[in-house]
């Protein structure tokens, strides 16, 4: 009970030390492999990598395993890697309509060139418990199809062919994509960087935000245009070859909402657009993401900014969970030099309270006994 | 894996790269160059959360040498677990020399507190930033308030401060409390107790501020004038303590109060640790030396 004590240090290191006893829990137990979080909880590996903005699957898997399963410290302890590496390029744009598609479905057409591919989807399942999860019941191969594929034409094209769809829209001359971890955020913001901050933006606030649209707040009428996920290549412009090489592929998952749109001086009545693109699996993170997308986009077409999600500055202030986790949770850091300050003024305003009701209390107590 | 996580145990001196320290570096000279002005920076993740001080850590990462003497203090004392946090931080990366007395340091990171020493030339002082923008709370749109900056447009502010005085009869702002830097930009301090505030005027020491999730830095440069907004007829006042610190005796310091048992006893004592220990050494005793010396037994 003395101020002076110095044990900052030791309190540390063995608040340290219990949270790796913790982390590793009952010692009979083998301890679980990055092997096996990979291939396993591929879907919170996605995540990580998603909010990250960094795509590789081991280092998320490890940082899962050293934040004991809680993502966000997992995507946090990944970003703080990120930022550390060096820039050696950007790569050109991925061609996603030549995506090698494992999944891939349409609400606005029944079928289409390409067909529907369910793919490895939650949605169909019921969420009955699995008793042969228990233990480890053998799981049959999944099937493969006969044949190559053919091209996968964008939903959006369709629409684009009679005129009915905005167009993709063009970037000024000489417009240099953003690049948010390296330049300042300044608002207001080109979709460009707006589309960055949402990729990396956390899940559940996308989620929200975009079921807030379809409640009224901001309503824009949507349909899911296309959802497709799989393997796309990533490419670099080699300056000395002249061409673009392949770096390797990624999983993603693209959402292609279709907005309805009423016209504008400006424009004819045409469907609008949505976007969402997140590495990995992630429907859910994809399909959100295009709805606030459009939703930020209100003032392309003239609507009436009136709700959360419209709100650029709100929105992309606090769609980022480290960012917003951080500030939260410092909240338990010590004030008391701010407190003792406000400590000192309520009791100062208490005190000339008390002074003030001290001189009314004789004559106001009768007349309310009145 | 093994490569991953071999590149994992290298970083460069003071855990940024060079690139990064050359940007950070040119926004604190922007930031000198315009006192009080906040200069948008593209704020690093740091390996420590937001809200915890990586605004400070980097200015601090920015403008460590291998020769600095680095001290580290949170809410005045150098034995918060934060402060420790940090400074074995850049003990690790940047394997520089430590202190916590506030004259041996070159660089002072801080949170919530000036020391109460007065820094000399030569010396700097770096602040945590949580929230950069004094006019946040009034105006909570960046556009807006940068344009109010832009056009000098404080009225907003003395309003606040107006009203502060119609409802209570004095400004009920503590800590956090605004400030006019050389008659034009108007800062926020951090939130340091407004007490602090006078130690900002004319300081001989270089004066930083890092606010690493609102990406801002900003500066007060040695002998700049700064001035906490106030009335002619409610000139602006700092909090005194009724009795000396129990510890070392020290007036017109500032202290923290602590709770001694579930009777109402409490003593007031430094909160700044090392202006404690160093009266102490010099023979200085406060009434609760005694008491302090035998519960920490």
């Amino acid at each position: 009970m003395y101020v002076a004590v110095k044990g900052g240090e030791a309190a540390i290191a063995n608040a340290h030390r219990l949270l790796a006893d913790r982390r590793r829990g009952d010692r009979s137990l083998p301890s679980i492999t990055i092997e096996q979080i990979v291939a396993q909880l591929g879907l919170a590996v996605d995540r990580v990598m998603a909010e990250a903005s960094l795509y590789d699957r081991a280092i998320a898997a490890l940082a899962i395993r050293q934040s004991c399963g809680d993502l966000i410290e997992a995507i946090f302890i990944l970003r703080a890697y990120r930022t550390t590496l060096p820039r050696f390029g950007y790569s050109v744009p991925l061609e996603t309509a030549d995506m090698q598609v494992e999944r891939r479905v349409s609400a606005t057409y029944k079928d289409l060139p390409g067909g529907q591919l369910l793919g490895p989807t939650f949605d169909y399942t019921h969420r009955l418990l699995d008793p042969s999860l228990l233990h480890d019941a053998p799981v049959d191969e999944a099937l493969q199809r006969e044949g190559g594929q053919e091209p996968i034409m964008r939903v959006t094209d369709i629409l684009a062919d009679e005129d009915l769809m905005e167009d993709d829209g063009t970037l000024p001359e000489g417009h240099v994509p953003g690049d948010l971890t390296r330049e300042p955020l300044e608002f207001p913001m080109a979709r460009d960087l707006r589309l960055q901050a949402l990729a990396r933006g956390d899940e559940g606030f996308l989620l929200s935000l975009g079921y807030s649209t379809q409640r009224g707040y901001a309503r824009s009428h949507p349909f899911v245009g296309e959802i497709r996920i799989g393997e796309v290549d990533v490419e670099l412009d080699l300056p000395e070859l002249g061409f673009a090489v392949s770096l390797g592929r990624i999983r993603i998952t693209e959402c292609q909402m279709i907005n309805q749109f009423k016209g504008s001086a400006k424009s004819p009545p045409q469907f609008t657009r949505g976007y969402g693109l997140v590495f990995g699996q992630s429907e859910r993170k994809a399909m959100a993401m295009s709805l606030v997308d459009r939703a930020l986009r209100a003032s392309e077409f003239d609507e009436d900014v009136v709700a959360p999600a419209q709100d650029e500055e709100f929105v992309i202030s606090h769609s980022d969970n480290v960012q917003a986790t951080g500030f939260v949770e410092h909240l338990k850091l010590p004030h008391y030099v701010d407190f003792q300050a406000e400590l000192d003024l309520v009791r100062r305003m208490r005190r000339e309270y008390e002074a003030g009701r001290g001189d009314k209390t004789d004559s106001d107590i009768p007349e309310a006994a009145e | 894996m093994t490569t991953a996580a071999s590149e994992l145990a290298t970083y460069n001196f003071a855990y940024l790269d060079e690139q990064t320290k050359r940007m950070i570096r040119r926004a604190i000279l922007k930031a000198i160059a315009i006192p009080g002005y906040q200069v948008p920076f593209a704020s690093r993740e740091m390996p420590m959360p937001y809200g915890w001080g990586t605004g400070g850590v980097q200015v601090t990462a920015a403008i460590l040498g291998p020769e600095d003497v680095l001290k580290v203090i949170d809410q005045g004392a150098d034995d918060t677990t934060n402060a420790v946090s940090i400074r074995a931080f850049f003990q690790k990366v940047a394997n520089v020399a430590v202190t916590t007395r506030t004259r041996a340091a070159t660089i002072i990171q801080t949170r919530h507190r000036i020391p109460e020493e007065k820094l000399t030339t030569g010396q700097t002082l770096v602040y945590q930033v949580p929230i950069p923008e004094p006019l946040r709370f009034l105006e909570p749109r960046e556009t807006e308030t940068r344009k109010m900056h832009a056009l000098e447009e404080y009225g907003l502010m003395h309003v606040k401060l107006y009203e502060d005085i119609a409802r209570n009869g004095h400004i009920a702002t503590t800590y956090a409390y605004p400030v006019k830097v050389e008659g034009r930009y108007v800062m926020d301090p951090s939130p340091t107790p407004k007490f602090d505030n006078p130690k900002m005027h004319m300081s001989e020491a270089l004066q930083l501020f890092g606010a690493g999730r609102e990406k801002r830095i900003y500066a007060v440069p040695p002998h700049t004038e700064v001035v906490s907004l106030d009335f002619e007829d409610h000139p602006f006042e700092v909090q005194s303590f009724d009795k000396p610190c129990g510890l070392c005796g020290a007036e017109n310091v500032y202290l923290d109060e602590v709770v001694l048992d579930d009777r109402g006893g409490r003593m007031f004592v430094c909160s700044d640790t090392d202006h404690c220990e160093d009266r102490r050494a010099h023979g200085h005793c406060g009434t609760m030396l005694a008491y302090g010396k035998e519960a920490a037994r």
